[in-house]
């Protein structure tokens, strides 16, 4: 039986990978939480996830015309980024919640390290049936 | 992997916090500048700040679609250091060495409890840049782990 990482590892390494991503665009939103008129911006998790498991899985359908659906165009859509609606509006424009985002960020990045954990336990599992332990 | 773009965008952010934090040195060291002119008196100085708008879909290769969209923006820059209109502070000192034939000296249009306040505010600003970093920096060495038992 070959070993499938795709099967083998599960959600998990797509996770990290969005969680990552998610902590790129917070870091974004806290670096620029001076700048006038910036707007925050958020990803939707569960929708990011589900489009990217979709993919990886091989569901994404082939177009052979220009007039089919772009299915593929349509998940990206919904795992876009997307703006906040901000608590306090300011008078410089700005959506910037400083304590809000700063929160965000260090639950993503407990969830982070949730997910690697699961990853990492998954290639401990995986070296274990191969050295027969 | 994009890790490496969170070290961009808070080094981007603690520069820009960074220079904030000069322009109120200046000011606050300068507020008590007095000269016989208009055109010489010193004017406080304020950053502009402006998001950098970047393609982050094609700087990582990621061509099909998903993940945080192009219109995403990748840390700060300053555009340019503007000097305050405000009005200038006009006071009758005629001992004062640099006043002019009426007696007037003319004093720096800083106003000095908005300059600390701003102070505050850039270095809490720079601190949560830190933050941000230290947590990236654990992250990716979290990252580098992966596979050891």
């Amino acid at each position: 039986m070959a070993i499938n990482f795709n099967n083998a590892l599960g959600v998990h390494e797509q996770a990290v990978n969005l969680r990552i991503q998610r902590a790129e665009v917070l870091a974004n939103n806290l670096a620029n939480a001076d700048t006038p008129g910036f707007k925050a911006r958020d990803i939707d998790f569960r929708a990011a996830l589900g489009a990217a498991e979709a993919q990886s899985q091989g569901l994404a359908m082939t177009r052979t015309d220009d007039q089919h659906i772009d299915t593929a165009a349509a998940m990206s859509e919904r795992a876009a980024l997307m703006y906040r609606n901000p608590h306090q509006p300011s008078l410089d424009g700005n959506t910037v919640d400083a304590q809000q985002e700063q929160a965000r960020f260090m639950r993503n990045a407990m969830d982070f390290q949730a997910s690697f954990q699961f990853l990492n336990s998954k290639f401990t599992g995986l070296s274990k049936a191969i050295t027969g332990e | 992997m994009s890790l490496g773009n969170i070290f961009d965008i808070a080094g981007s952010g603690m520069t820009a916090q960074s220079l904030r934090l000069n322009t109120t040195a200046s000011n606050i060291a300068n507020a008590e500048t007095a000269s016989s002119s208009t055109d010489e008196t010193y004017r406080a100085r304020k950053p502009v700040f402006a998001a950098i708008q970047q393609d982050m879909m094609n700087q990582d290769g990621f061509g099909s679609g998903w993940g945080p969209g192009s219109a995403a923006s990748a840390g700060v820059q300053v555009e340019g250091v503007i000097e305050s209109d405000a009005q200038l502070q006009m006071r009758y000192e005629p001992n004062h060495p640099a006043a002019n034939e009426d007696g007037y000296v003319y004093y720096p249009n800083v106003n000095v409890v908005e300059e600390m306040a701003d102070m505050m505010s850039s270095s809490r600003s720079f601190e949560m840049n830190v933050d941000v970093m230290n947590t990236a920096k654990s992250m990716m060495q979290r990252i580098l782990t992966l596979g050891q038992s």
